[in-house]
């Protein structure tokens, strides 16, 4: 196979690709209205923002104008339709509220195992010598548990959680065939049980990411498959015309996540050096096709809603969606670099990596530009602040991964602590705090309860934010001069082990703060769920009451 | 966009593209492989131990993919040449690695030809490279008061066996050390086998 061939037709036919489709739906999408954009509005919502986490206090400093914000005066009728049309989203909100309390619950319980797993693995490597006398409790174990119960566990259940309270929101209508949901989170829950007491006892694929046995993944499988079955149904019976943007991306991630997993597990096919390529095609595209999406999609919900203006260039979102579509699938094997997998695959990958700088930039200016004289809201909107950091923090990894992946920097960083730095600061700064912040906005309409204690609220969002700030800046350094003493040959190897000491132990103090963030978290969840503090009453409060006369009821 | 079809139409179209460069294509590729005349299919032991090296986790810090001296001093470190994808013939599942928390292990075996060493260094790393995070692994061993016939025995450096005890190991350290023990690939490989790079 000639490698020139492949890697110009390959690149050739991405580019043609995403101009094609540009160019296929460019028409309706520089409608400058931008009609699409505006769907998650009713007529005369924009310049009202909706954020249920926040407190009478916080929602009083949110109904403050910002400059060049304006607030549509209505009439009564657009008022009456308004109400109609708040009220059918109450009544769409009601429709998923069990279905993703049930996912939301067990992503908090998942969170807390990878959680523990996490710190106590983090600990091991600088205290070797410290619970070694259970077989389940090495660190080869404990670190596989950790990964498989926020990749499989606390990700997949929060993301889809929000997934399924998203769909009818967007769509206008009801969660149709929410009991196929809750049936697959059974399976899927049992599923990752076995596989992580299987990963504890020994038994297990062997490659990262795909550890979990195969014939357990059979359920994992189906119950991923049931999940599915309402964001069918639900489409089909959608009563907008526009998918939002947040559908492209939760629509896509749904049904690629099954098809990497089903070829990841398939047993008996792959081999040697392919195997390892297909790993971290595996590998990286759960991250880039499943978890990526799936936050982002979050953000372009929650974040124009929370300041009720719709995202500024509904075009960079659609260039930001297909470019991440065709350059994010190929970027796996910068996992590989100098190692014995054909090299055009290697430099496929470093190709796609740099190319992903452009869903990202774009991604970026449009969160800037809707947030672009918005920011004070930051100070009032609990949510908010966790939705900006993360996109923030997107924008940040993604970064750094393309430049991880060009080879200059690939050969100090590869097989050293900074990348695991990084796969923390994609899937913990931006995946989990989105998360952190969508569950919070969406808590107070599943449970129709207020967040019992808003300070705790804010507890959290500090306590990650200094834990993870310590955890990534530690590392990272302490990474880099990992690699940097790995390539000085006239270092003995044990120089590169020793340097790295200091920074592993603040990777644990970083961490343990992260994890009394997370007690904190899961504390109030139970607390809400529990239904302490006061109660909340219904319609009339989604919205923050800009104008007197939208505060027909309750206080 | 108001056409769902054309979403997941086109979302098909670029996991199939990402697919076929990373999977398929290499599957094509690399599927006709020959495994050099000097590589050994493993042992019944060696495959024993080898999923004990799965199980316990051993990838998560050591690699096994040596990279080329002109890219890193992998060869200077003793790692040995670097790998080729025939050297992978008999490896299911792959174990490459992307971690070197601890070093590589591809040559291990040339490097560490000796069992004692590789039994005492599982049952306390310490004891032969000081400052090593690498963990211990006593579940692997029996303390016994007296050996029973048949036991292996680890010689372990002074001050490290437990006062009046003797350390036994169990039958899948054994089979891990055999594993271990045949990690060599220091066979020279013809530039024919270094397919694709």
């Amino acid at each position: 196979m000639d490698t020139v061939t492949i890697l110009l037709s390959s690149f050739i036919l991405s580019i043609t690709g995403l101009f094609v489709f540009i160019w296929s739906l460019r028409k309706r999408l520089f409608d400058p209205t931008s009609a699409a954009a505006n769907v998650i509005f009713s007529e005369g919502e924009i310049g009202h923002g909706e954020e249920p986490a926040a407190s009478a206090t916080q929602k009083a400093g949110l109904a403050q104008p910002v400059a060049g914000e304006q607030k549509p005066v209505l009439d009564a009728a657009q008022q009456q339709a308004m109400q109609r049309e708040l009220a059918e989203r109450v009544e769409a909100d009601r429709s998923s509220a069990f279905t993703t309390f049930v996912f939301l619950s067990c992503a908090i319980v998942w969170l807390l195992v990878a959680t523990a797993a996490g710190l106590v693995s983090s600990i091991k490597l600088h205290e070797p010598d410290w619970l070694v006398q259970q077989a389940w409790l090495t660190f080869g174990r404990l670190r596989t548990i950790h990964l498989n119960a926020v990749a499989y566990g606390w990700a997949p259940m929060a993301a889809l959680g929000i997934a399924v309270w998203l769909l009818p929101r967007l769509l206008k209508t009801h969660l149709v065939g929410a009991r196929f949901a809750i049936l697959g989170a059974m399976l899927w829950n049992a599923g990752l049980i076995a596989g992580l007491g299987c990963i504890a006892v020994g038994i297990s694929d062997g490659m990262e990411w795909l550890e979990i046995p195969w014939q357990v993944d059979i359920l994992l499988v189906a119950g991923g498959a049931l999940v599915g079955l309402p964001l069918v149904y639900t489409l089909q019976s959608r009563k907008v015309d526009h998918l939002y943007v947040s559908i492209w991306y939760m629509g896509a991630a749904l049904f690629w996540f099954p098809i990497l997993f089903l070829i990841g597990n398939l047993p008996a096919v792959h081999f040697g050096v392919q195997q390892a390529a297909m790993n971290w095609w595996f590998g990286h595209n759960v991250l880039g096709l499943f978890y990526t999406p799936m936050a982002l999609a979050s953000v372009y919900y929650f974040l124009p809603k929370i300041i009720g203006r719709p995202v500024q260039s509904y075009n960079l979102s659609l260039l930001g969606f297909w470019t991440l579509a065709f350059f994010y699938g190929q970027v796996g094997g910068h996992h590989l670099i100098g190692g014995p997998v054909p090299g055009w695959l290697i430099t496929l990958s470093i190709v796609q990596s740099v190319m992903m700088v452009v869903p990202v930039i774009s991604f970026s200016i449009n969160q800037h530009l809707t947030m672009r004289g918005y920011f004070s809201k930051l100070f009032y909107s609990p949510t908010l602040r966790f939705i900006v950091l993360g996109g923030m923090m997107y924008t940040l990894s993604s970064i750094q991964g393309s430049l991880e992946a060009l080879r200059s920097v690939n050969v100090v960083a590869h097989f050293t602590h900074f990348t695991v730095a990084h796969a923390h600061l994609g899937l913990y700064g931006f995946f989990s705090m989105v998360m952190f912040g969508a569950v919070y906005f969406v808590m107070p309409r599943v449970m129709a309860w207020e967040w019992p204690y808003p300070s705790l609220i804010a507890a959290h969002f500090w306590l990650v934010v200094l834990g993870f700030s310590i955890y990534f800046i530690g590392l990272t350094i302490g990474g880099w001069l990992q690699g940097l003493y790995m390539l000085d040959a006239a270092k003995p190897f044990m120089e590169s082990v020793r340097v790295t000491l200091p920074y592993l132990q603040s990777r644990s103090i970083g961490g343990a703060i992260m994890a009394l963030g997370h007690v904190v978290f899961a504390g109030h969840f139970i607390a809400m769920a529990l239904r302490y503090g006061p109660r909340r009453v219904g319609a009339a409060l989604l919205h923050t009451r800009a104008t007197p006369s939208a505060i027909p009821a309750g206080a | 966009m108001q056409d769902e079809l054309k979403l997941l139409g086109g979302a098909m179209v670029t996991l199939a593209l990402a697919t076929s460069a990373l999977v398929v294509v290499p599957h094509i590729q690399l599927r006709d492989g020959q495994p050099p005349a000097a590589l050994k299919p493993y042992t019944a032991a060696q495959l024993r131990g080898r999923e004990v090296y799965i199980a316990n986790g051993c990838i998560y810090c050591h690699s096994q993919q040596p990279r080329d001296k002109a890219f890193a001093p992998d060869d200077q470190r003793g790692w040995g040449r670097a790998s080729v994808a025939a050297d992978y013939y008999y490896d299911k599942p792959h174990l490459l690695g992307t971690m070197r928390t601890g070093p590589d292990l591809f040559n291990i075996g040339a490097r560490q030809p000796s069992a004692d060493w590789h039994l005492g260094h599982l049952y306390q790393p310490r004891a032969y490279v000081p400052g090593s995070i690498m963990p211990s692994y006593p579940y692997l061993f029996d303390i016994k008061d007296a050996a029973d016939p048949g036991d292996r025995v680890v010689n372990l450096p002074p001050g490290y066996t437990p006062a009046g005890k003797v350390v036994v190991a169990k039958p899948e350290v054994m089979d891990l050390v055999s594993y271990l023990q045949g990690l060599d690939h220091t066979y020279p490989v013809l530039q024919g086998e270094r397919n694709g790079r």
